[in-house]
């Protein structure tokens, strides 16, 4: 009862010469408590078995012999990178990511385009915009490898210049395809979404001051909304391209990594969990990490290129 | 005149496009499911089950009755909800924070939560693989259960710091001033005005963990906790190239029916939600 009543007399003076830092010490202990499980449970599950990961990947550590495991140093990584595989796998996952967010960024905008436009049954557009995105990835994996297959599709029937016997999943290339026809099937609703919220941010009153002044349609989209909606598709291509380079559930389903179709991902999985190789699999795991940053090191990288270029420009 | 007629035209057909785009392949695999397992393997290329070929329901019926499927589904729907909860709560509580309150570390937070969104699942597994035996949460609930809320974390948080930050808090304090008690003030203005986002961040969540395969694959072994998309890619049999197409395209509906339920729902509350943060003025 006392001490309070001491410290009210104290505090005052105090309070009135720095009024801000009680209360900043008080939300900053508060929100600490808030942030903190949240912040605990993330790091425990990516950033400690990362860790794991890298301690593991210096060893020669196989499961289905745990006791010969002994340090190796980096050998792994050097028998990774010197390894075929690799890089075949390196190429498909880069190839995937850059064709399917390309033409994903092109379609993307053209429904997010008549999505904005669109003032009837908007409900109902958007809401089945969302249907590729709530179906499980390994669903749509199911659906477009019988789509593309030929005794039970219906693909080779609709094209014109396939035969009707054409097997999709004989060859490389169009069971590569056929692997990034379901991946952008699935995605590109969600790439619309980001850029319809992107193009609601371009002002209409420019569009109609572009209008008034005689520009064309193109040279709105070229020097009005597109110039507008810089952060918006940079924030889609980066989210996708990420996600695209992660590609494993599509392969798994489609082709399982015949024909040579096997993503980065995919290698990962196939050297742990089914080959049990916990130290190649660790060095492939710190492998593919490194290279998901150095992607999107170069994403955004790229966007301040062209950041730079358009301010020099007008 | 002419001109916008062109470009009404213009939009009616991107609609159709769109629509088209985006049902084809469920339509698809419905049609599939409805097939006989005979017509199907005779090669029927057909997109609509034709006269002779139709199975009924007899696709479904195999499927439900498939104990092994029916497992996957309570697996996956306990496993999703309760990761859905949890995450939505620990998510809550820190986006919470971000939006009201001053503290050093909050960009920390954020760049963490933006890190793990992007993270390659598959570098994990082989570590989690290796410490779940360990504890011996290998094969079960909990060792799903782990890595889902921790996955959905940062899209939740940054879903519900979003729809916080659009609250107009101060609205807690002039009912405090209206004579309610603070714990009042909360409960009955800023839950409602929070309720739309969290339940929007709990669908997106539910999401996340229904999707999810590669976790469902490498962390579990048996059907103890193997959840939906994983137990699909094993029925029956391990050659992709020979799959009983029809009665896995039943199987893969079941699976999809909940969450397209889920989206329909979920377009309602997006814009429940966009209107309750409306009440700002």
């Amino acid at each position: 009862m006392s001490t309070t009543y001491v410290q009210t007399a104290v505090d005052p003076a105090d309070e009135a010469d720095r009024p801000d830092s009680d209360r900043s010490r008080a939300e900053n202990s508060l929100a600490r408590k808030l942030v903190a499980p949240a912040l605990v449970l993330m790091l425990l599950v990516t950033a400690f078995p990362m860790l794991r990961a890298l301690y593991l990947s210096l060893f020669n550590y196989s499961l289905t012999d745990p006791d010969a495991r002994e340090f190796v140093g980096l050998a792994n990584y050097a028998t990774a990178l010197s390894d075929s595989l690799f890089w075949r796998d390196t190429f498909n996952t880069v190839g995937i990511m850059i064709i399917t967010v390309a033409v994903e960024l092109v379609i993307g905008f053209a429904f997010a385009m008549v999505m904005h436009k669109v003032i009837f049954a908007r409900g109902v557009i958007r809401t089945s915009i969302l249907i590729p995105y709530g179906v499980i990835t390994v669903v749509s994996g199911f659906a477009w490898q019988f789509a593309f297959s030929n005794t039970n599709g219906f693909v080779n029937s609709w094209l014109p210049f396939t035969p009707d016997d054409f097997n999709w999943f004989g060859q490389y290339w169009s069971s590569m395809l056929a692997i990034m026809a379901s991946e952008i099937w699935k995605t590109t609703p969600f790439m619309s979404l980001l850029l319809l919220a992107g193009l609601a941010q371009v002002s209409e009153d420019m569009l109609e001051a572009a209008k008034v002044d005689g520009a064309t349609w193109w040279q709105r989209l070229y020097k009005v909304i597109l110039p507008n909606m810089r952060a918006a598709i940079m924030v889609a291509v980066l989210f996708r391209a990420l996600d695209a380079y992660r590609i494993f559930d599509n392969i798994f389903v489609m082709t399982a990594g015949a024909n040579n179709t096997e993503s980065i991902s995919f290698l990962t999985y196939r050297q742990v969990i089914e080959q049990f190789q916990l130290g190649i699999g660790s060095a492939l795991s710190v492998l593919l990490f490194l290279s998901v940053l150095v992607v999107a090191f170069v994403i955004v990288k790229l966007f301040r290129v062209n950041l730079a270029d358009a301010r020099q420009e007008s | 005149m002419g001109k916008s007629l062109k470009g009404n035209i213009g939009t009616l057909l991107g609609c159709a496009l769109i629509l088209i785009w985006c049902l084809l392949p469920v339509v698809w695999i419905i049609s599939l499911s409805f097939k006989s397992q005979q017509a199907v393997t005779n090669g029927s290329p057909g997109f609509f089950p034709s006269s002779g070929g139709g199975a009924g329901w007899s696709n479904y019926s195999d499927v439900l009755q498939d104990e092994q499927f029916r497992r996957a589904i309570i697996n996956s729907i306990g496993i999703s909800l309760i990761a859905t909860a949890l995450s939505v709560i620990i998510a809550t509580l820190a986006a919470y924070a971000i939006a009201r309150l001053e503290f050093k570390g909050k960009k920390f937070v954020l760049t963490t939560a933006l890190v793990i969104a992007m993270f390659p699942v598959v570098s994990l597994v082989g570590p989690l693989f290796d410490m779940w035996r360990t504890f011996g949460i290998y094969d079960t609930w909990l060792g799903l259960i782990i890595p889902y809320m921790s996955f959905t974390l940062p899209l939740a948080i940054w879903t519900l710091s979003a729809f916080f930050r659009e609250i107009p808090w101060e609205m807690e304090q002039a009912a405090q001033v209206d004579g309610a008690t603070s714990w009042q003030a909360f409960r009955k203005v800023i839950v409602p005005l929070a309720a739309p986002g969290v339940f929007t961040a709990a669908i997106l969540t539910f999401f996340f963990a229904w999707n999810d395969f590669v976790f469902g694959i490498s962390l579990t072994s048996t059907e103890r906790a193997r959840p939906i998309p994983a137990a699909l890619s094993f029925f029956v049999g391990a050659d992709p190239f020979n799959r009983p197409a029809s009665l896995l395209a039943a199987g893969a509906v079941v699976a999809t029916v909940p969450i397209v339920v889920l989206v329909l729902f979920f377009q309602r509350k997006i814009v429940a939600g966009l209107t309750a943060g409306a009440v700002k003025g």
